[in-house]
């Protein structure tokens, strides 16, 4: 039987009737569809470490917010009668060697922890999307100058700005934010201006540019909030790296001075204590590690369900 | 290649250059006398020479262009605390110090980094691969100077089977190494194992196969050497990496290194000092971001150096 014989015998004429109409739409996507930042969220939900992280990460900044609402303590006040006790009802975690209740110093350190990191990446963000955004946008010997002031900047490590604008403003949190303002900009603004780069190439740059948009418009509207998903994903890993300068500085005992406390410093005071007392030093060291593991898995996970190559 | 390394060395230092200069105005602009407030204590006559000395009585500008052709021949003056000792000699017998424990740290977090990264990417078990990656995650969590704590605790107070303070013996180098090695080796790993992974699925890597070499030669011949490279790229952070880390790490351990003498430099506000190190640590940093850069670029001839690649 060739080929013939056989399409006559077997392809009936009634196999290639029209379709029903019921059935013409089949192109129709049929999943329900969903916004970036939902469908983002539900593949960050699938993984496990960074919900976790998530969820004692909201825990920390709910603490740190309303401790003086609910704490009996202040950060300062100091109980005679209990110097250096065990972790007891009264004092979940025990007094320092002033009699300062440690759970409470905890949370407040939370609040200089957590600020200091959450606001120099906001701070970043800012400073990162508009240079980078101007430089790669304009391009040319703009770009070129632009470039190597970064690298200049970058060239030196940012611990060193922190330190000389401490010493000139004093050891306070409005120091160390500066001082790592200075610097931590500089991966978000080449980033930005990479990814501008090449999507301003792109048509519907063009179109935008051809239907009479102004640059302000094309550069915000159109090309930074298509690389929105690379800028999260630097953005929370700029907050771990924040916390750690400054647990850094307060526990080497030139970043936050007392009475005021951040994690550095509690584990700074506890230093001194940990052949007598080793349980002092257990909390503020597992609340710095802790904080910065959720940081990661978030921003793992973050990276994970922003990556359209991983879907 | 000629150019572009000329043109990496302008800049390196055109930013020594704009350290110094920022170095300089920011001390300026501390408030108070560098003697401190004791000062005003001393008759006039001691204060106007103090000053003459260390050419205060001058204008801004003038100091300025002292300071600079000073920094030039490699002077910068006296240390304001330690009085009558150069602060160059002070760095020169700190530096080699920091930079023997930077060396044994550079080392053991490259071959423990690079080890656990192809280990990762290779094994058949995935438990294997997971717990690299659990490590690594932690690794870039948990900060050196607690890590370097958690060590001294358990192994100096507690078992008592290492020393604490110092850098006299091998055994001395343990602790602190391993301390500053913790984040460079997780930060290693995850680069060598994405590359490594990356990499057997080759078709170089099947040819070598194919073509009857061993696994192992296979691997280090053509797999190792094509993952390497951004291994090599992250050399430059690496170094500066393991300056700022020994600041807390030498103030642990009690080692006389360059980290510890600026700390106690900048507790002690001795500004001479700082100024010093920190041109010192600019320049070294410097000159490892541009060995990286070139080194990178020999290595990888996909870099094309004449479109100006930015530092790392």
């Amino acid at each position: 039987m060739n080929l013939k014989e056989y399409n006559k015998e077997m392809l009936t004429r009634e196999m290639f009737q029209p379709l029903d109409k019921s059935e013409q739409n089949s192109e129709f996507i049929a999943m329900e569809t969903k916004s970036f930042a939902r469908d983002a969220w539900i593949r960050f939900k699938r993984n496990k470490l960074a919900l976790l992280g998530l969820i004692f990460l909201g825990i920390v900044v709910v603490l740190a917010i309303f401790v003086p609402i609910f704490s009996p303590y202040t950060y300062e006040q100091m109980d005679m009668t209990a110097l250096n006790a065990n972790p007891s009802l009264a004092h979940p975690m025990g007094t320092d060697r002033f009699g300062r209740d440690i759970l409470v110093r905890v949370m407040y350190g939370a609040r200089i922890s957590l600020s200091v990191g959450f606001s120099s990446a906001a701070i970043s963000l800012c400073i990162g999307i508009m240079y980078g955004g101007i430089a790669g946008y304009v391009g040319g010997k703009t770009d070129m100058l632009m470039m190597r002031i970064v690298d200049i900047i970058y060239s030196i490590p940012s611990m060193l700005y922190v330190i000389l604008v401490m010493l000139i403003f004093g050891s306070n949190i409005w120091s160390i934010l500066i001082g790592i303002c200075i610097s931590s900009w500089i991966g978000m603004a080449r980033l930005v201006r990479a990814q501008v780069m090449s999507l301003k190439e792109q048509e519907f740059a063009l179109a935008a540019y051809v239907l009479g948009a102004s640059t302000k418009r094309i550069l915000f509207k159109h090309l930074i909030i298509n690389c929105i998903g690379p800028i999260i994903v630097n953005l929370t890993l700029m907050v771990p790296s924040a916390i750690f300068t400054e647990a850094f500085l307060s526990f080497v005992g030139i970043g936050i001075s007392a009475p005021a406390a951040s994690w550095g410093t509690l584990a700074n005071e506890a230093r001194g204590l940990v052949e007598t007392y080793p349980i002092q030093i257990i909390w503020p060291v597992a609340a710095i590690c802790l904080t910065m593991l959720s940081l990661n898995f978030i921003g793992d996970g973050v990276g994970e369900a922003l990556d359209p190559k991983k879907k | 290649m000629i150019k572009y390394t000329l043109k990496r060395l302008l800049l390196g230092f055109i930013t020594l250059f704009v350290l110094a200069t920022v170095t300089f105005f920011l001390m300026k602009a501390i408030p108070g006398s560098p003697f401190g407030a004791e000062i005003s204590q001393l008759p006039a006559a001691t204060v106007e020479k103090l000053y003459a000395k260390y050419n205060l009585d001058k204008s801004i500008p003038e100091q300025y262009v002292i300071y600079l052709k000073n920094v030039i021949r490699g002077d910068f003056g006296e240390s304001l605390l330690r009085k009558g000792t150069d602060v160059t000699t002070i760095i020169a017998k700190a530096a080699p110090v920091t930079m023997k424990l930077g060396a044994v740290a550079f080392v053991f977090s490259m071959l423990v980094g690079i080890t656990l990264g192809i280990v990762a990417a290779l094994t058949k078990h995935r438990w294997i691969s997971n717990a690299v990656m659990v490590l690594a995650t932690v690794g870039v969590s948990v900060p050196s100077f607690l890590f370097a704590l958690m060590l001294m605790i358990v192994f100096g107070v507690q078992l008592q089977i290492l020393p604490i303070i110092g850098l006299k013996g091998p055994l001395n180098y343990i602790m602190p190494t391993v301390a500053l090695s913790l984040y460079p080796i997780s930060m290693v790993s995850r680069l060598v194992r994405s590359s490594m992974s990356e990499a057997v699925k080759q078709d170089y890597m099947v040819l070598a196969r194919s073509k009857g070499t061993a696994p192992f030669w296979v691997i280090v011949k053509h797999g190792l050497k094509n993952c390497l490279i951004p291994v090599v790229t992250y050399a430059g952070p690496l170094v500066a990496y393991l300056m700022t880390g020994s600041f807390v790490i030498e103030s642990l351990f009690s080692i006389p290194g360059l980290g510890g003498e600026f700390v106690t430099s900048v507790t002690n506000r001795d500004y001479t000092l700082i100024m010093a190190l920190t041109i010192f640590f600019g320049a070294l940093i410097i000159i490892a971001n541009i060995l990286t850069d070139l080194l990178s670029a020999l290595i990888d001839p996909r870099i094309k150096l004449e479109k100006g690649k930015t530092a790392a």
